[in-house]
């Protein structure tokens, strides 16, 4: 039987202890706050570790690390960056090829922990107001419009207002303003749209989505006979539509791996599953 | 166990199409309103100065992907990234010459760690730098052109004695000092914005500009002829030939309204080939 949303994981944290049914969330938090923090010892105590930001950054004054969507944009507006930007998106693209774009929403990206607030404010509270329902598509569109509009205007347009290198930045480098496109998102999240911003709308994550091809880390649910629709997996994953066909589809024959771009291996229904349905796997290069 | 991948589901032509013109709808009115941001947001207020070898504007804008390691570089402090609000697009670096200027360090730190090209990095020199353009832009002020000494930004200027001249002006109101004017040369001037700090008023009288404000150009068929003749090695237009008179002997011209008169002996004409000694003569009782 499935429980109610608010009681998503309980299930879990009774059969399996609060630590089993929080280890990756917490992993996760770590995280996303130690590469923040990595960045902030310079600015806060001058311990430079790493400078920049998440644009594009540099590690221990050696390793050149460049977001490659942030990049893409550059090359849309016809212009062609050094050769360090080059170095550093290849470092960046290769490790999320391996590890799954999507790692980077839900290991680093630091809008994911406002995105997630506002989704646990929506269960926990049993959110009863509307679910302003988008198409998880549009994510694509704005992608492929970011891109274009970088190419009509010359000038990374897209880059005046996206919330993800702003907050990182703005934490970094001062925000301004930029709250209140913060606090947008997450008001967005938590009144309006369930998964509104990562799940639905946010072009970076589609761009990542798209890096997320030949991940060789997936969950898998490969225990899946022992699942006994409790739900609760669906109700804490920010991209639901990614379980039910690893999850459900031992009668079509279809793999327990989750295979779905949009899954940020985050690692949740790990967490809350009591019956351990779900695991990490390392995709062998060879089948 | 062979495991298929999941088939993507199939979408119905109608439900495709749908969505399809739903989303173009919405990308173009997003598509307008971030242009129109963008516009208002690109136009760079005039206090606010590119780090040295800065591309034009408009490539800058598509270079520069505000990552902020032009601004951790800078021993000075002088850059900082725009914040939402700031009126400079978002994340893009600058300093305001009055609070930090660039000191112009020799070996422009800020440049190799651009990882684009949105800082020129076959600037090698800081003196060839061109972050603006400094100019005297309000003379009333300034305190020179009052005939006082201060000459503060003539000496705090790195590119001392080329970027700013001193000219010595007669003091028409004591009519007995001088002025020492401070005069701007664009050829010279990095923009480094030390002499705006350093102006003793309240509020400077000499300002870094933007070079796309400061910066007037000529049309292209201009030409300066002395340029030109000394380029070509020879006049380019075919020289005026001298006038030749022909009066009788015993006779001359009149300038001032006499017409032809008999001449005594020789007179100098009064127009003498230097203007100046005319005018000159002019003023003689
Ligand atoms: S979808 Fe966007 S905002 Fe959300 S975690 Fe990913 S990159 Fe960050
Ligand atoms: S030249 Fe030196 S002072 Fe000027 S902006 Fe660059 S690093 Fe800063
Ligand atoms: S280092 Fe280059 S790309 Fe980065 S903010 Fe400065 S100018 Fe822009
Ligand atoms: S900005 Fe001022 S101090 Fe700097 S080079 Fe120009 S005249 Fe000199």
């Amino acid at each position: 039987m499935a429980n109610p949303a608010k009681e998503a994981g309980l299930a879990a944290i009774r059969s399996k202890g609060w630590w089993r049914a929080h280890q990756w969330l917490f992993l996760r938090r770590f995280s996303q706050l130690l590469v923040l923090g990595l960045f902030l010892s310079g600015p806060w105590f001058g311990l430079w570790v790493i400078k920049g930001n998440l644009n594009s950054s540099l590690l221990l004054n050696t390793v050149p690390m460049t977001d490659p969507y942030i990049l893409l944009q550059s090359l849309f507006a016809a212009m062609l960056p050094a050769s360090t930007a080059f170095i550093g998106v290849a470092i960046v693209l290769g490790f999320y090829l391996v590890v799954g774009g999507r790692v980077y929403c839900s290991w680093v990206c630091p809008v994911n922990i406002i995105t997630d607030a506002a989704a646990w404010l929506r269960r926990r509270f049993n959110f009863k107001g509307k679910n302003f329902s988008i198409n998880r598509h549009v994510r694509y569109w704005l992608l492929g419009l970011t891109l274009i509009l970088a190419s009509l205007s010359g000038s990374l347009l897209w880059e005046l207002v996206n919330p993800v290198s702003m907050l990182h930045r703005g934490l970094l480098f001062g925000l301004g303003l930029g709250w209140y496109v913060i606090l947008a998102v997450f008001l967005f999240d938590w009144l309006l749209s369930k998964n509104g911003w990562c799940g639905h709308l946010c072009p970076v994550g589609a761009f990542y989505s798209l890096a997320t091809v030949v991940a060789r880390v997936r969950v898998s649910a490969d225990k899946r006979a022992q699942c006994d629709d409790c739900m609760d997996c669906f109700a804490v994953c920010p991209e639901p539509q990614v379980i039910k066909s690893a999850l459900k589809g031992a009668d079509q024959g279809i793999s327990p791996v989750i295979y779905a771009a949009n899954c940020t291996n985050c690692g949740r229904c790990i967490d809350v599953c009591a019956k351990d349905v779900f695991a990490f796997q390392w995709q062998k290069f060879i089948k | 166990m062979a495991h298929q991948k999941p088939a993507p589901r199939p979408i119905n032509r109608r439900q495709f199409l749908g969505e399809t013109a739903q989303m173009l709808a919405a990308s173009s009115l997003i598509a307008m309103g971030l242009m129109g941001y963008g516009k208002h947001s690109h136009a760079l207020p005039a206090t606010a100065l590119r780090p040295p070898g800065a591309l034009p504007e408009e490539d800058f804008l598509g270079a520069c992907i505000r990552c902020g390691l032009c601004v951790r570089s800078c021993p000075y402090n002088t850059l900082k990234l725009a914040q939402v609000g700031d009126d400079i697009a978002t994340g893009t670096p600058y300093f305001i010459a009055r609070d930090v200027p660039c000191e112009m360090c020799e070996d422009i730190p800020c440049i190799p760690a651009c990882p684009t090209h949105a800082l020129n990095h076959d600037l090698k020199k800081i003196d060839q730098a061109k972050m603006g353009l400094a100019q005297i832009t309000d003379q009333s002020a300034c305190i020179a052109f009052l005939g006082l000494r201060c000459e503060v930004c003539y000496n705090v200027c790195p590119v001392r004695g080329k970027a700013i001249t001193l000219e010595r002006q007669h003091n028409a109101r004591s009519g007995k000092h001088a002025l020492f004017i401070p005069v701007l040369h664009f050829d010279a001037c990095t923009g480094c914005g030390k002499c705006e700090e350093a102006c003793i008023l309240e509020e400077a009288a000499i300002k870094v500009l933007p070079i796309a404000l400061a910066k007037g150009k000529m049309q292209a068929h201009y030409k300066v002829g002395w340029q030109e003749k000394q380029q070509a090695g020879q006049a380019l237009v075919t020289p005026d030939v001298e006038h030749q008179f022909n009066l009788p002997s015993g006779k001359r011209y009149d300038y001032y309204g006499e017409g032809l008169v008999d001449t005594p002996e020789e007179i100098a004409p009064p127009f003498a080939n230097n203007p100046l000694d005319s005018l000159n003569q002019k003023q003689e009782p």
